[in-house]
Formats: C-alpha cells, sequence, structure tokens
C-alpha cells in the first residue's frame, strides 16, 4: 500500500533543482500517490519544471529572499511544520547535503517525529522503512519508522538515479511564511565556491582521486593534468588531505563527503580506507595505483597497480596525450 | 563565557563494530572504548573560545558509566567541569531522544555556545546539533571549518557542497565543528592529574525532568540486518614500467578516453 502524500525538500542552486532532489523525486514516484516538492529560494518558482518533469505535481515555493540571508535550518523548519499541519504528508525526503540535514533535524525535533539519515533505500508498504548499510558498509540494515506521521528520511545523493516522467511543470503554490526575527540572528554573510572548473565531481565520467600517497599537496597537480588528458574527468581527494588542508572540502569523497558512481574511478594513493570507499565503491570499475600491495583499495579495484603513484599518474597522463592525438 | 562541550565514548573506530544479533544494538561489550575523535576538535575548539574571551568548559555527556573516561580526558585537556547523564532507560535512545537529554542539560547548565561534532563516528545519523538548537530555540552555526569570536558575535566558515560560506552569528547558538576546524591538543600530565579533582556530576533523565526520552521511545527499529554485498578484487599488476599503458587499456575499453 502506497502512501497518499510524500514531499522532496528540494534544494536550488543557479535557478535550476539540486540533480539530488530530482533523484528523490523520482523514488518517490513509486511511494506515495501525491508526490509533491518544497523549496526556499528567491529562484523556487524556476524549479517548477524540472520538479514537475520528475514527478512532482505541486511545487511550494518559499521565495523571500530572507531565505537565502540567514541559515535555512531554522526558519525553513519553521514553515514546513506549518505545511505539515496544513497538507499533512506521510514523508518528506531529504537529500544529506548540509542544508537537508540543518532543516532535517530542527524539524524533526520541532514535530517530535523520528529522522533516519544515511539512506540509501526508501520502501513505504504502509509504514515506511529505510535501508542503510554501517560499519563501512559491512552491513545492511533496515529500519522500520513508527513514530508518527510524517516520516522523516535523509536520503544519501546517488542513491538513485533521477528519471524523468514526461509530466509537465508542477503547479506553484506561493508560501509567504515570513522569516521570523530570530531567525536573523546567524546570517550567511558571504558564499564562496571552492570547485575547479570542469565537469562536477558527481557528475563526470571519471574521477581521479588522490590521497596521501601524493605526498605534497602540489602533486594535486598531476591529477589535475591527468584528468585534464581524459577529458570528462574530475579530481577528488580523501579526507586525510582535506584534514590537512591541501585541498577544499568540495572535492573529499567519502563517507563525511560526496558520493560519487562514474564510469571509472582511479584512486592514486589511497589506502582503501572504509569510509573513504562508502563513497566510490558504486563505480562502475575501480582503478587504484598503491605502491603497498596490501594496501585495502586493492580488494575492490577492478585493475590495480602496484607501484609509484608520482611515476605512474604522469606516464599515464603522456600515454593518453599520446593515444589521443594519433 | 559558558561554553558547553557536547562528547560521546565510543567504540574504537579503528575496529569493525558490531550488532548484537539480538538486540540490534550496538556490540559495546568486549570492545576497546575511546572519545569519538570528532569530538576532540569541539573540545579543542570550547577551550580555544575560553582561553581567548575568558570563562569556562562544561563537558556533557550522555551513555553508560563507560562514558565517564571520554568526559576525564576532556577535563584533562583542561575543561573545567564535567556532567554525565547516565541511565538504563537511555540505552537504545534515538538521535531525537539524544538531543533532548544534552539540549535539556545545556539548559540546566547555561551557555552561550553548545559545540558538537558535526556527527557521530559510530551513529553517524549528523542531526544531533540540529535538533538540539530547536529544543533550545537558538540558532544552530554547522559544519563550522573556522571559528573567530568577536565579543559576542560569532564568525564561521561553514562547508557547504561547493565551498563554504561565512556566517555571522550572535550568541547564544548551537556550533558544530568539523575535523580540520583546528588540531585538537594532548592532555598534559599535569593535565591529567588536575582532572582527577575538577567537579564530575552524574544525572539521570529524571533529573532533568525529563520523560519519554530513551530506547522505549525511540520511533524507530531495526528490522533486519544482512551482510552487504562485496566487490571481488580484479586484476593487480606490479608496476615494471607498463602500469601506466595497463591503466590506458582499461580506460580505453571501458570508452572514457
Ligand atoms: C567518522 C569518519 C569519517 C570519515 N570520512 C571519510 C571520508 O568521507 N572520506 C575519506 O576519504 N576518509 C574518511 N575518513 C578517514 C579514513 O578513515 C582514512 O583515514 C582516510 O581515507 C585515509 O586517507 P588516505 O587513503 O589518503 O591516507 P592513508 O590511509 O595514509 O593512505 C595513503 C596511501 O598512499 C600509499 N602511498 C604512499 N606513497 C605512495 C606512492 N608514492 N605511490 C603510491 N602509493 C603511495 C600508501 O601505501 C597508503 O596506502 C573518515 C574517518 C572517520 C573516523
Amino acid at each position: 500500500m502506497a502512501l497518499d502524500r510524500v514531499w522532496v525538500f528540494l534544494e536550488v542552486a543557479g535557478g535550476k533543482a539540486a540533480p539530488a532532489g530530482l533523484e528523490l523525486l523520482t523514488k518517490a514516484r513509486e511511494l506515495g500517490s501525491t508526490v509533491e516538492a518544497v523549496v526556499f529560494s528567491p529562484e523556487a518558482e524556476q524549479a517548477a519544471g524540472d520538479a514537475g518533469a520528475h514527478g512532482a505535481a505541486t511545487l511550494y515555493a518559499a521565495s523571500d529572499p530572507a531565505y537565502t540571508e540567514v541559515l535555512l535550518g531554522g526558519p525553513a523548519a519553521d514553515a514546513l511544520a506549518a505545511l505539515v499541519e496544513e497538507h499533512k504528508p506521510d514523508l518528506i525526503l531529504f537529500a544529506m547535503t548540509q542544508d537537508g540535514r540543518d532543516v532535517a533535524g530542527r524539524l524533526a525535533a520541532k514535530l517530535g517525529v523520528p529522522v533516519v539519515a544515511n539512506a540509501l533505500e526508501v520502501a513505504a508498504d504502509g509504514a515506511v522503512s529505510v535501508g542503510s548499510s554501517v560499519f563501512g558498509a559491512t552491513l545492511n540494515v533496515t529500519t522500520a519508522l513508527e513514530g508518527g506521521a510524517p516520516a522523516i528520511v535523509i536520503v544519501r545523493p546517488k542513491s538513485f538515479a533521477a528519471e524523468p516522467s514526461g509530466a509537465g511543470p508542477a503547479k506553484l503554490v506561493p508560501v509567504a511564511i515570513p522569516v521570523a526575527e530570530k531567525h536573523r540572528r546567524a546570517r550567511v554573510v558571504d558564499r564562496t565556491a571552492e570547485v575547479a572548473s570542469g565537469p562536477k565531481l558527481e557528475e563526470a565520467a571519471v574521477v581521479v582521486s588522490g590521497g596521501r600517497g601524493l605526498a605534497d599537496p602540489k602533486n594535486f597537480e598531476l591529477l589535475e593534468q591527468l584528468a585534464g588528458a581524459i577529458g570528462n574527468a574530475a579530481v577528488g581527494a580523501s579526507r586525510a588531505v582535506v584534514d590537512a588542508g591541501w585541498v577544499p572540502y568540495a572535492m573529499q569523497v567519502g563517507q563525511t563527503g560526496k558520493t560519487v558512481k562514474p564510469t571509472v574511478y582511479i584512486a592514486c594513493g589511497i589506502s582503501g580506507a572504509m569510509q573513504h570507499t562508502v563513497g566510490m565503491k558504486g563505480a562502475k570499475a575501480i582503478v587504484a595505483i598503491n605502491r603497498d600491495e596490501n594496501a585495502p583499495i586493492f580488494k575492490l579495484a577492478d585493475l590495480g597497480v602496484v607501484g609509484d603513484v608520482l611515476k605512474i599518474v604522469p606516464q599515464l597522463t603522456e600515454e593518453i596525450k599520446k593515444r589521443k592525438s594519433k | 563565557m559558558k561554553v558547553v562541550v557536547c562528547v560521546k565514548q565510543i567504540p574504537d573506530p579503528n575496529t569493525t563494530g558490531q550488532l548484537d544479533p539480538s538486540t540490534h544494538l550496538l556490540k559495546r561489550e568486549g570492545v576497546e572504548v575511546v572519545m569519538d575523535p570528532g569530538d576532540e576538535y569541539g573540545v579543542e575548539a570550547g577551550l580555544k573560545l575560553v582561553e581567548a574571551a575568558g570563562g569556562e568548559v562544561t563537558i556533557i555527556s550522555m551513555g553508560p558509566e563507560r562514558g565517564l573516561d571520554a568526559v576525564r580526558k576532556a577535563l584533562a585537556m583542561g575543561a573545567a567541569k564535567g556532567i554525565l547523564v547516565s541511565d538504563e532507560s537511555l540505552r537504545g535512545s534515538d538521535a531525537l531522544s539524544t538531543a533532548r537529554v544534552l539540549a535539556a542539560t545545556a539548559k540546566r547548565e547555561g551557555f552561550d555556545i553548545v559545540i558538537t561534532a558535526t556527527e557521530s563516528t559510530d551513529g553517524y545519523t549528523g542531526i544531533v546539533p540540529q535538533a538540539m538548537a530547536e529544543i533550545l530555540d537558538v540558532p544552530a552555526v554547522t559544519f563550522a571549518k573556522s571559528i573567530e569570536l568577536d565579543g559576542d558575535t560569532l564568525k564561521v566558515q561553514r562547508q557547504t557542497e561547493a565551498g563554504y560560506d561565512v556566517v555571522q552569528a550572535t550568541l547564544p547558538v548551537v556550533l558544530s565543528v568539523t575535523a580540520g576546524v583546528n588540531e585538537p591538543r594532548y592532555p598534559s600530565l599535569k593535565g591529567i592529574m588536575g582532572a582527577k579533582s575538577k567537579p564530575l556530576d552524574r544525572l539521570t533523565p529524571r533529573d532533568l525532568e525529563l520523560s519519554g526520552v530513551g530506547g522505549a521511545s525511540a520511533g524507530q527499529s531495526i528490522t533486519a540486518v544482512e551482510p552487504a554485498p562485496q566487490r571481488g578484487a580484479g586484476e593487480i599488476v606490479k608496476d615494471d614500467g607498463q602500469g601506466a599503458a595497463r591503466v590506458a587499456d582499461f580506460l580505453a575499453e571501458r570508452k572514457v578516453i
């Protein structure tokens, strides 16, 4: 038995719906008879086309510019609580992003309903149940939510594929709930993007990731050059080098970073800790370059090369350039 | 200034965790326990704030008696006092119960800033700071990768998917910090000795006038646990000068070059 009403908290950036939200709308079509999206952004209305095409019948658009001037968690949770009261959704899906977590956490506390995070699968058979994996994805766990409606589930991006349903734009319903004065105590005064040019980490056909084995931050240039030679490729990183300040967090792959599912993932000087591999083991193919033949990364590599990454990566870049120029 | 830092004692993250097959709770018996490494950054952030602005750090923790070790470690690092909320009924608490208990403890203690990690290393639901902020009715300044305090204005770089935002907030707030926000200090010998005489309180949910928290009221339960399918290893070659060419062949087979 499907649910009556499933909502998706949809994030919008640069006038476009974030892919993670469209993945959730696609999944929501299986779970509920009515699928709706809620957006908090001055650009909310621009998402109606994408949201509709992925299954949202309605888009609740809270487009007060104040939503971008403050931290979203407080005011969005307030507005959502009011909307929940009015429309009584059975389930609200959030993507596991910073804002998704901020809003979902506050909303759960406000409504006193349970929240499950790190979801990789969601099912609704009368009740809502969630699949997730624990201990570095060695165990799959199913959790049933039984603490009242709406169930709040935070889903890891890339858990589902976004597929258009062929429907037209979502019906726009403006939400005119003002941002309370108390939320203006935490203001966003500047936004900085640290993403490299070229394809996005989550969308590239090939991800070339570097770890501590690169020995020096400047050796990430070798990976940039390799990605450049491949073409549709982006550079990622392990947390060890992000924490060390070598590269920005936006490049981190893993449990506390991004999930990527490229055609090929190339791990360069990365040991293969569970917390890293949960973010990349969904790749179609994995290549690992590591000088330690016992490195755990080789246990899941389709092709492993035991050797010095600082030698092999430049050679590979040259080899690809040579082949491409033929 | 009053800074409250939340810490948690967890099974050593360097050993693979296990679930008790009958209760589906985390197995804690026979497992080394340590202070969640993520919490060390929170303790350090709290100590830095009071070193600069004056005041005291209070450590709060919810969990079994063994959780005292994590609190003691934070005291040895330099915190002034500790509180452990412990009760059999709290076993199996979900994220929301945890947030309610910690929020009530912080409120009882009084605070300008409550600091947490962004998520725990063992459970990583990652919504406790936000839920606490909602209960305490203050802003949640989350995912901080750098922290500055100027009077009662906190200036934080907040990690985002794309980079970071600069957030300014007036106190009181809940602040969640990422690994990498600072370099946590090691407890000195003097710190360890001094910790023994610092106040360490025990509370129960009843002391906090809380009901409906703990395992019995968790709105969720694990219904199935099974091993996850694992990827197998493929071809492993030693680089003899031909490694790069072999990778190029592989990329060509996969049609990405
Ligand atoms: C709660 C939690 C969350 C975490 N989240 C993440 C996460 O999201 N993402 C993540 O990546 N990690 C995460 N980690 C950290 C993770 O456990 C590992 O510490 C980290 O992934 C290790 O990074 P690394 O592989 O770069 O470094 P190391 O483990 O130090 O590995 C470096 C590797 O480089 C190899 N090497 C050295 N020199 C060379 C050379 N010249 N040529 C070839 N190989 C060489 C070595 O053999 C070694 O295998 C998390 C940890 C915790 C506790």
